[in-house]
């Protein structure tokens, strides 16, 4: 069954926290539940959600865009909806207090951005091995020398081998939504991993949207750290001596299979969160006109500026879809096959210099010459609609842009 | 937690290991004068190790594991090295996540346990070498320090990176030739004791574990203040016999000469007036006690 909660939480249902909230059934919460109107930066949201996510430990460090998101939870500490809240040293150490947070039994919370992902990234292989649902919010930044602080999807890429779930939200309402769902999947038992829910710097966390929020006195049932397939640290549960003989400095069979096990475990577990994910988000993409010839393939917002981009072409007379990814861990392998299996040719709008996507994209599909790498912006570049149309068109050889003059 | 919970369904008792018989019949927990004289009777918590013949580090470990004041509601936090090879065998809860990150992990770990237990005691005890605690993590052992983080800090200084084969580190000393320091070590030992007592720490003691009397005492005394006062930390001599061409049987020896008056590792301890009121009170509940048994 998806998204189960356990006998401890399902006992919770209906009754208040400390601050007045009722612990509310996730999938009530998510889909039933009345909701309100708000006009609110991406900060803003991240705040609101946490409000209603239970959260015990919030490790916060100061790193462009996400240093306001991180300070407003330190609000809600002060007003008794968070139980702990510190500032760490670095956002190395900041993901270790996460972790023996979460050793401990916490449901914890933090946010980073670019530099700051990359400094603290021994930790999260660490928290995957150690089955960690820590929920981090990445709100993407330059990672690039000379010094940038500007918008740029780069360190997303490093994620993707780390084995912990990554979703990456287009709008601010997704941002409200998932921080919330993320902790429901991650911490099924038979997923139990640490989850990344990116988001464009500053396009979203910045930027003012109309919301929809949940009522503020509704919350997730707090986290049950006895439903981990391993112990909690707490002392709660008998200590065994794990091995004899630690694995670390073995070199035999048993040892290297250990190991290689305990990966594959942690992959499968990845895997196993899509059928969790896909009642919590509707699927791990969405797709939109698939059955044209022309696809966007996109994720994050670039998947705002490809929807723009789309209405221009229609204005031309092009017909183009829109495959939008949700989900960059598990990957939509089969979904994305299924959805662009009409297309000849698929184009790949990223703000990163690499194209990761794309080159996901091209390890994926079948007849991988219909992916056209690009249009790429980077280092805080905007990627206006007129840029993927431009590309399409020259690609295909379509005459000469009217598009061309606007806003000359 | 109490010995209710570590009870063996008696269907299953005969194909139980033995330690954790030991650990149901045997267990120290909950008794209040535990100690290193318990060490061969209750083998519950420790018993096999996986270091090198006669390594004092594995002495150690023996008498911090009797010492613990509270082992039934202790979670211990490692780093990578000599000590992560011994925490598989102890039977306390104990996290093993990077190298150099282990104050980190615990001030996560001890606010988690605060948050999820409030009122019940729940002591956090870092155990780290050198290289983690002054060198790679140094950056988080004194920050922990100045946040007052409420755990106790264990450093086992053997003057060097043992696990990797014997290279300088930041605890080594001067002059002394090993891997890394080619024409011998070109500074100073560092003194993380004194840092620690400018950093906040409200007990440090610096000394060898040639006495498991001693070694019991500072370990009750960090423990029970982390508790109650504020950040302890404990530099303990564990010298690495193999990297300093010594013999199983030297250790013990080792560490009696470093100790001697005027020596690297005699006797220091720092504690603050509030730190010693509250081991008064200690001793003097202790006192009362006896008084009301005699």
């Amino acid at each position: 069954m998806a998204n189960e909660l356990s006998e401890t939480q399902r006992s919770l249902i209906g009754t208040k926290n400390k601050k007045g909230q009722t612990y509310t059934d996730p999938n009530a919460l998510f889909f039933d539940a009345p909701r309100t109107t708000a006009f609110y930066t991406g900060s803003e949201v991240i705040k609101e959600a946490i409000r209603r996510a239970s959260v015990d430990v919030m490790v916060a460090y100061p790193i462009t865009p996400q240093s306001e998101a991180a300070a407003l939870i330190g609000e809600l500490y002060a007003e008794g909806y968070v139980a702990d809240y510190m500032r760490g040293e670095s956002e190395f150490a900041v993901m270790s207090q996460c972790a023996g947070a979460a050793f401990g039994g916490a449901r914890v919370f933090t946010t980073t951005a670019g530099p700051g992902t990359m400094r603290a990234f021994e930790n999260f292989p660490m928290w995957v091995g150690s089955r960690l649902p820590i929920e981090m919010i990445v709100t993407c930044r330059g990672i690039n020398s000379p010094l940038s602080i500007q918008p740029d999807t780069l360190e997303i890429y490093f994620l993707l081998g780390t084995g912990m779930l990554v979703w990456h939200a287009e709008t601010a309402q997704e941002f409200f939504d998932w921080i919330l769902k993320g902790y429901i999947v991650a911490e099924q038992p038979d997923v139990h991993l640490p989850i990344a829910v990116c988001c464009d710097g500053f396009f979203v966390t910045h930027t003012k949207d109309t919301v929809l929020l949940t009522p503020s006195d509704l919350c997730l049932p707090p986290y049950d750290p006895y439903r981990s397939p391993v112990p909690c640290m707490d002392m709660e549960v008998p200590p065994v001596r794990m091995m004899r003989d630690p694995f670390v400095m073995k070199s035999n069979y048993i040892s290297y299979m250990t190991h290689a096990s305990w990966q594959e475990e942690t992959r499968a577990a990845c895997e196993r969160s899509r059928k969790h994910t896909i009642p919590m988000l509707g699927g791990l993409i969405d797709d939109e006109g698939d059955d044209a010839e022309i696809l966007l393939v996109a994720s994050g917002t670039a998947v705002s500026q490809s929807r723009e981009a789309i209405r221009l072409l229609e204005d031309e007379g092009i017909r183009v879809g829109l495959v939008k990814i949700k989900s960059l861990r598990p990957f939509p392998f089969h979904e994305l096959r299924e959805a662009t299996k009409h297309a000849k040719y698929i184009f790949v709008p990223e703000f990163n210099v690499i194209g990761w996507l794309a080159t996901e994209l091209k390890a994926a599909l079948p007849d991988n010459h219909r992916i056209i790498d690009g249009p790429h912006v980077a280092g805080g570049m905007t990627m206006p609609a007129e840029v993927i149309v431009e590309t399409i068109q020259k690609t295909l050889g379509i005459g000469a842009m009217s598009l061309a003059g606007r806003g000359s | 937690m109490s010995k209710e919970k570590i009870q063996i369904c008696p269907e299953f008792y005969d194909i139980m290991p033995p330690e954790y018989r030991d650990l149901v019949e045997q267990a120290t927990f909950g008794k209040e004068d535990r100690g290193w004289k318990d060490i061969g009777q209750s083998k519950e918590l420790i018993e096999e190790h996986s270091l090198c013949a006669g390594c004092p580090e594995s002495m150690a470990f023996r008498y911090i594991l009797a010492s613990l004041p509270n082992p039934e509601d202790t979670v211990m936090v490692g780093s990578t090295g000599c000590t992560s090879l011994v925490f598989p065998h102890v039977a306390v809860h104990n996290i093993h996540s990077l190298f150099g990150n282990q104050n980190a992990v615990a001030s996560g770990l001890k606010r988690a346990l605060s948050v999820r237990f409030p009122g019940k005691v729940k002591d956090v005890v870092v155990l780290a070498g050198d290289g983690a605690t002054v060198d790679i993590g140094l950056d988080m052992t004194l920050q922990s320090w100045f946040r007052q983080e409420k755990f106790t800090t264990i450093c086992f200084d053997n003057e060097l990176y043992a696990n990797t084969g014997g290279q300088e580190s930041g605890l080594m000393q001067k002059g002394f030739v090993a891997k890394m320091a080619p024409v011998g070590k070109q500074f100073e030992k560092v003194s993380l004791p004194e840092i620690a007592r400018e950093s906040g720490c409200c007990y440090v003691v610096h000394c060898t574990v040639s006495k498991p009397n001693l070694v019991e005492k500072v370990v009750r005394n960090a423990v029970l203040l982390a508790r109650e006062v504020g950040p302890t930390y404990l530099q303990l001599y564990t010298p690495c016999i193999l990297e300093i061409g010594k013999d199983s049987m030297e250790g013990l020896q080792e560490m009696r000469d470093a100790e001697r008056p005027g020596e690297r590792f005699r006797y220091k301890e720092y504690i603050t007036d509030t730190a010693k009121q509250f081991l008064a009170g200690i001793d003097a509940q202790k006192k009362e006690k006896v008084a009301v048994l005699v």
